[in-house]
């Protein structure tokens, strides 16, 4: 693999060097024969679509996967990594895209459980105060005696830094951080990971977000079907030149929409008239909503998470119940109706986790696919259900994305992508008057996430009304008929993306 | 528990065939059996001898054999009673009691109206049966659907109530009167007796009991309602937010499972004692709940676990007779059955890894 001729010269030895790693999940090769140098005092990102191998390569160097064949060099000489103990040892360390905290116990509590070199008897207060340094020093400001039940997201991700950091890594493995951030949160973690590379240390970013990587790597590796493609500097890297590596042909990223929507004409779908709920425990409440969705209309919720879009969402299925206010879907009332029957009436819900918010991982991909509708499939008044029909039904409505699933594989094998793809498909395929879209595009690759966001703008076209939750700005303002910015579980604010701009929305998501 | 309900979910044998089932559960018992061995040698006994002179009586003779087949009714209620729940992930430690409360008011049916016909009587007791188990199931899950307190330690808890209210009956206003010395209902009269086969105690039950399962069968294998209810099972937030009514799955798969125990207790009264008695069950719904665990509710599973832990329990007596030990080992042989199931699953999934 050819190096930059700048890196060559000034760090001539990697810090770690992966030779011809290969790694097979039975008939399917996760990585093959792939090559990857990690130098210091860099921010190298992995680059690809979903399955291309990024996460299985970083989890061999973690020592979480054993490889198959190739070798681990660490500052030139070979090492073998078998569990991530071994890793640490090395001072690699990884955050997971599920971070894995103790809720109920303090910041502290949690580091210390990760510290291996602590006495039987310590020091609670010297846990806290070297917690204090390494926040201090790198931009991580967090309060080691908060409980991690009360931080957002974000914070958490820094107490998973600031764990590793206290257990001594220099190689921090970073999987999809910002999957779960809001713009301005990603920023501010950019701003550390700035900071920890001025202080010699090394960061792998896995991801598939092409801004994330032009925002802060200093070299990029681009991996396809489980192959090294290359790397470029990434002062050398643009958008198109990333896009044209990431797949085989050119993909767009363009999705055509037609038209505004035509309002006031039609009665609204769905019609919430000052619902408040009450949250459990950490969940948001929600207050005083007034919302409506018109036919052919998509109207896109932008919020930092945990101020009352996933109750938003849930609010419209049924499944959060309204304390004060109505619900009115279709012009009928439907403040206490049944999930089962809001679904039949022609709601259809994509939540933010495929795996465990609308799959069953032990049943076969066809009979997830039925059970949003079994009424819809039984025979002899429910003694049967229809297979080939399902089957059929199951064929057209991927079909019209182009993907495919063999129908007898276990939910639970498929990838996080394609959970969501085979979601997407069946929750469109029936023709749906209203959909709710949380977080519609995560874990998908560029391709996947275009077909599914044209997929919502041709269902809305259609005459569908869509409620689209997404902290993807980009995507909101590329989607939406009207943008409604949700704070502290109130509207704080009502747009049409033209006439707006994220600076305006980001400032309203966050309270300032 | 709840790591016996995620091993539970993951076997499917929906999707397997039967040859391999068969297999599988007599693979399971030779193991069992082997490590029993070994305990009863290390007791100092002939283990060869025990074992079979076990399975001469139980099966080389025809009153051994019958006898098997007559303890093999109601654990088949009873493990079906536990198998329904737990395919919606509930888990009915309550057989036991629903089958007492079934029991009484099946007897109740039966004493209140002694001269209908059998064609009315004995289904009457039937229905009373499975209402009585019905009810008695009711109230914990209930409890459960409304998110207020676990199944697995209220039916637990509502197993030592059960007997002492039949108790309460038997010793109260339903005892016989004049037999100062038993303390029991007075005798059925006879079209309230379910009709045996072969002059034998094999009755009309193991017919009940196998069309049950056959039922049982089906309707998870084949119908909507199963799908749903695995859905249910599978992962209950997803069957919500697909709209499938899990509160009503709960209570309706529950209910049904205690009025299946229920039916095991008219059964008994009905088949074999002719006569509500206090404490008349060695703990049926107990063996029916380990028989459910064992075969992770696959219905073959459940009718050769059935057939075999009754083996075990009738030669309980002979072991004790020819071998001169406790009927406690009979636990120990039953425990390590559990084990050899229970370590299987997981070991196979750490060859996957």
């Amino acid at each position: 693999m050819p190096l930059p001729p700048g890196l060559v010269e000034t760090k001539i030895d990697p810090l770690f060097a992966l030779r011809g790693i290969t790694k097979r999940f039975g008939a399917v090769i996760a990585n093959d024969h792939s090559d990857l140098d990690i130098f210091r005092g860099e921010i190298h990102a992995l680059l690809g679509e979903n399955g291309a191998g990024k996460s299985t390569l970083m989890k061999i160097l973690y020592g979480f996967y054993r490889m198959d064949e190739g070798e681990i060099l660490y500052q030139g000489k070979p090492v073998q990594i078998r569990t991530p103990q071994n890793a640490l040892e090395l001072q690699i360390g990884m955050v997971f895209q599920n971070l894995n905290l103790i809720p109920a116990m303090t910041v502290a509590e949690n580091i210390t459980l990760f510290l291996r070199d602590l006495p039987a008897v310590y020091q609670p207060r010297q846990v806290s105060e070297r917690i204090r340094e390494f926040s201090r020093q790198y931009g991580l400001e967090v309060n080691p005696d908060a409980l991690v039940s009360q931080l957002s997201i974000g914070e958490q991700q820094k107490v998973e830094i600031i764990k590793l950091l206290l257990s001594n890594a220099r190689l921090l493995i970073l999987d999809e951080p910002t999957r779960v951030l809001a713009p301005h949160e990603a920023e501010s973690l950019f701003q550390v990971l700035d900071r920890l590379r001025h202080s010699n240390y090394s960061i792998i970013l896995i991801t598939h977000k092409l801004k994330d990587v032009l925002r802060c790597a200093d070299r990029i590796t681009v991996l396809r079907a489980g192959k090294v493609v290359s790397s470029i500097l990434g002062s050398e890297a643009t958008q198109e030149k990333l896009i044209s590596m990431m797949f085989d042909k050119e993909v767009t990223t363009r999705v055509i929409r037609q038209g505004q929507a035509s309002l006031a004409v039609e009665k609204p779908l769905l019609q919430l008239v000052k619902v408040s709920t009450q949250g459990e425990g950490a969940a948001a409440s929600l207050v005083g909503i007034d919302l409506e969705i018109y036919p052919g209309e998509i109207v896109g919720i932008a919020g930092v998470s945990g101020n009352g879009q996933k109750e938003l969402g849930d609010v419209v299925l049924g499944m959060e119940h309204i304390i004060q206010g109505r619900k009115l879907l279709f012009g009928r009332d439907y403040t206490r109706k049944s999930i089962g029957q809001t679904r039949k009436d022609g709601v259809s819900f994509i939540p933010e986790n495929p795996l465990s918010m609308a799959t069953v991982p032990f049943m076969t991909v066809l009979e997830n696919m039925v059970l949003t509708n079994t009424r819809r499939y039984a025979r002899a008044g429910g003694l049967k259900v229809d297979w080939q029909a399902v089957q059929q039904d199951m064929q057209k409505a991927l079909g019209r994305f182009g993907f495919s699933f063999s129908p007898y594989t276990l939910a639970k094998s498929l990838s996080g992508g394609n959970l969501q793809r085979l979601i997407i498909a069946r929750e469109l395929a029936h023709d749906p008057k209203l959909i709710i879209a949380s977080y519609l595009t995560s874990g998908l690759d560029v391709q996947s996430a275009t077909i599914a966001r044209q997929a919502l703008l041709n269902a809305r076209d259609e005459g569908a009304g869509v409620l689209l939750i997404s902290e993807d700005l980009d995507e909101l303002f590329t989607l939406s008929d009207r943008l409604i910015v949700l704070f502290d579980g109130r509207i704080a604010g009502e747009f049409n993306p033209a006439e707006t701009d994220t600076y305006t929305v980001g400032h309203l998501m966050t309270g300032s | 528990m709840t790591t016996l309900t995620q091993i539970h979910s993951k076997i499917t044998w929906i999707n397997k065939k039967p040859v391999q089932e068969v297999l599988r559960y007599l693979a399971i018992f030779l193991v069992a059996f082997i490590l029993f061995g070994i305990i009863l040698w290390l007791a100092g006994k002939n283990p060869i001898e025990a074992i079979y002179d076990t399975l001469v009586y139980t099966l080389g003779t025809p009153g051994g054999f019958s006898e098997v087949i007559v303890k093999m009714i109601p654990l088949l209620f009873t493990a079906i009673a536990v198998a329904l729940p737990s395919r919606v992930g509930l888990i009915n430690v309550g057989a036991e009691g629903q089958l007492y409360i079934g029991a009484l008011t099946a007897a109740s049916a039966a004493l209140a109206l002694p001269d209908l016909p059998a064609w009315a009587l004995l289904p009457l007791m039937a229905g009373a049966g499975l209402l009585g188990g019905a009810l008695w199931a009711f109230i914990p899950v209930w409890l459960r659907a409304r998110g207020l307190v676990n199944e697995t330690i209220s039916t637990l808890l509502m197993n030592y109530i059960a007997p002492a209210i039949v108790s309460f009956f038997v010793y109260g206003p339903l005892r016989a009167t004049g037999v100062a010395s038993a303390p029991q209902t007075p005798d059925f009269s006879l079209s309230a007796r379910l009709p045996a086969f072969f002059g034998t105690r094999i009755h009309l039950g193991l017919i009940i009991g196998l069309l049950i399962l056959g039922i049982y069968w089906y309707v998870m294998k084949y119908t909507r309602w199963g799908l749903e209810m695995r859905a249910v099972g599978g992962n209950p937030q997803s069957a919500r937010r697909n709209g499938i009514p899990i509160s009503l799955y709960l209570i309706l798969a529950m209910c049904i499972g205690g009025a299946i125990a229920g039916l095991a207790g008219m059964s008994e009264i009905s088949g074999i004692h002719a006569r509500l008695r206090p404490n008349f069950s060695p703990g049926f719904g107990y063996t029916g709940f380990l028989i459910n665990w064992l075969a992770f509710g696959d219905p073959l599973g459940i009718l050769l676990m059935s057939f075999i832990i009754a083996i075990i329990t009738s030669g309980g007596d002979i072991l004790q007779l020819s071998q001169g030990l406790p009927y406690a080992v009979l636990n120990i042989l039953l425990a390590i059955t559990l084990y050899v199931v229970l370590a299987k699953p997981s070991f196979f999934e750490r060859k996957k890894a």
